[in-house]
């Protein structure tokens, strides 16, 4: 969706010559900006200011003490550097995170990018397509908590799947792993992100020029090097803003990981959010610190791999 | 066009439709479940079929007062849909001529989006501690008797809660209202003002017309996305809870089709909405037209 929005910001930016032919822009502009920005301003910048001002803070049982101390990030890494004893609780935690955005992101990305070239390149009929495009999209606007317990009478050990099972004797007592496992959690942000891969790069698949695909034809490649070499390439920046939403969403989850995983799986979301419970804010501070830092870290590479102003 | 479709074609519809499936399937399975008889459990098979589980939903779930958190989560919801449209229509507007600081409030946006939930969330519960701390603070410095005696905390439905859903429903609502514009037709402006509109004008009898269908999809966006989220709440609520939270904690302790009550008739309010947003759409278009 990023770069749906840089590619119409540009434009937007660019009609400018309309504007020109506009009365004197004066003042208006700022203040119809000014809105958003005081939102922005008093509940996405101060706070965040204030993470990281308390994650240098110290605390006690009962209250926030203002310090300026490596306290909790000390805490964090405390015997990260000893391997023999297994590394320590953050390195373990931060690891399960990644082996989950791994895990869905290789499922995530391939059925997103199948299901938006479908909709894009082989159904016919602008009518059809945007049809089944909002079919896709609409559960986005459906809660999240009911689609993860919609999985129960499936899933779970009387559920739907294991009966089936029993009944054709693929097993012969009921499987756990199915529910509130690694299983489940990652099944469960496949089900609810897939849209995520959807959305941009069906954007992207759509801007592509047919006649590109008409020229690799006649030149006589194949349908697997039409698709490798041509549409790919073109849809790469939808892919990895997808990816970017995929990823970012599971490392910060805390609740999909709550309640499909039976509060078994360890994630960063979920550390900060039992750090808060204990009102050990100025840790949970530190943490959130790190978590964003990584977050970034990780977008910063992934756009890398795609200039995205330039590629749309 | 080609006559026979190719082999790709049915191999992809398959797995389009297998993804359907798994899209809506689990939601289908509570909407029936949640009609189990009186003796029926969280699976199947299905013990008869009843209101049973309305009717127990409809008296309370236990100790959660779960309608008074369906009313503040309907409250919440629609302020946050008027309040999205109105500042993303003024920001987009904004957007399509140059002033200072454009690019930065545009990538604040965009960050507003991907920073994770419980960053944001945590964040703005730190925020309102502080500023607590500084009004008792205060309170007592200057001796302000309401303060002292009244004050607990500023976090709330309608401060924190409020915060914590505009810096999600925000980025959407301004990303619609670029894709808009960007498709606008300017020189429809351009000839009312050559008739002598006057800015407010211009945009009250030729800009919003156009724009209306898109402005309730902003909405819809706005009232929805509320309604259902929780990571963003979670921290900055306060101790009064939205219907998506109360459901949250209810997982884990309800153990009877109730719960499949309460979400299907939650995702029913999202149905609803969807359903009448896009009847405002195809209305206002016919009556244009």
């Amino acid at each position: 969706m990023t770069a749906q929005a840089e590619s119409v910001a540009v434009p937007a930016a660019q009609a400018a010559p309309v504007a020109a032919a506009a009365p004197p822009a004066g003042r208006a502009p700022l203040w119809q900006a000014t809105p958003l920005g005081l939102v922005l301003l008093l509940f996405f910048i101060l706070p965040l200011i204030a993470t990281a001002v308390v994650s240098f803070w110290d605390y006690t049982e009962y209250s926030l003490v203002p310090d300026l101390t490596l306290r909790n990030y000390r805490e964090m890494f405390e015997g990260c550097a000893d391997f023999s004893s297994g590394g320590c609780t953050t390195l373990r935690t931060y690891l399960s995170t990644f082996r989950l955005c791994a895990e869905v992101a290789l499922v995530t990305v391939p059925l997103g990018f199948l299901v938006a070239y479908f909709l894009a390149f082989h159904v016919r009929g602008e009518g059809v397509r945007m049809a089944l495009f909002l079919l896709c999209t609409a559960p986005f606007l459906t809660s999240n908590v009911i689609r993860m317990i919609s999985w129960i009478p499936l899933l779970g050990r009387e559920g739907a799947v294991n009966q089936a099972l029993l009944a054709l004797r693929v097993v012969d007592q009921p499987q756990d792993w199915l529910l509130f496992s690694e299983f489940s959690v990652v099944l469960a942000f496949i089900h609810l992100y897939t849209l995520f891969v959807v959305v941009p790069v069906f954007n992207s698949l759509m801007r592509i020029d047919r006649r590109l695909i008409e020229a690799a034809r006649d030149a006589g490649a194949s349908g697997w090097q039409i698709l490798w070499h041509v549409v790919i390439p073109l849809a790469k920046p939808g892919i990895v803003i997808g990816a970017i939403f995929v990823i970012v969403l599971v490392m910060g989850d805390f609740v999909t990981i709550g309640v499909m995983g039976g509060q078994q799986i360890a994630s960063v979301g979920k550390v900060i959010q039992v750090q808060m419970s204990y009102l050990q804010f100025p840790a949970a501070a530190a943490q959130a610190m790190v978590l964003l830092a990584l977050v970034l870290l990780m977008i910063a590479v992934l756009t890398k791999l795609v200039d995205i102003r330039r590629e749309l | 066009m080609e006559d026979r479709r190719p082999f790709a074609f049915w191999a992809l519809a398959a797995l389009f439709s297998l993804f359907l499936l798994f899209l809506y399937g689990p939601t289908l399975t509570i909407l029936v479940l949640s009609f189990q008889g009186p003796e029926g459990g969280l699976t199947f098979p299905m013990q008869g079929a009843s209101l049973h589980w309305y009717r127990v939903l409809w008296q309370g779930v236990g100790v959660v007062d779960i309608w008074s958190a369906f009313r503040r989560s309907v409250a919440l919801g629609l302020v946050v849909m008027v309040l999205t449209t109105v500042i993303a229509l003024a920001a987009g507007y904004a957007f399509r001529r140059r002033f200072p600081g454009q690019g930065a409030l545009f990538q604040l946006s965009i960050a507003s989006l991907i920073v994770p939930s419980i960053v944001v969330s945590l964040g703005i519960a730190l925020e309102f501690r502080l500023l607590d701390d500084m009004v008792k603070a205060l309170g007592e410095a200057y001796d302000i008797a309401w303060i002292n005696e009244g004050y607990t905390t500023a976090m709330g439905l309608f401060s924190s809660g409020l915060g914590a859903h505009l810096t999600w429903t925000l980025p959407f609502g301004l990303l619609i209202m670029f894709a808009v514009f960007n498709r606008f037709p300017g020189a429809l402006e351009e000839a009312g003002r050559d008739l002598g509109a006057s800015p407010w004008q211009v945009f009250r009898h030729v800009v919003l017309p156009l724009i209306g269908p898109s402005l309730v999809g902003v909405a819809l966006f706005g009232f929805t996305l509320s309604w259902d989220e929780i990571a963003r709440t979670s921290q900055a609520i306060g101790d009064r809870n939205t219907l998506p939270l109360e459901l949250q904690g209810l997982t884990t302790t309800v153990t009877t089709p109730e719960i499949y009550a309460l979400g299907t008739l939650t995702t029913g309010v999202s149905v609803l909405v969807i359903g009448t947003s896009f009847a405002a759409i195809a209305l206002w278009r016919r009556v244009r037209r």
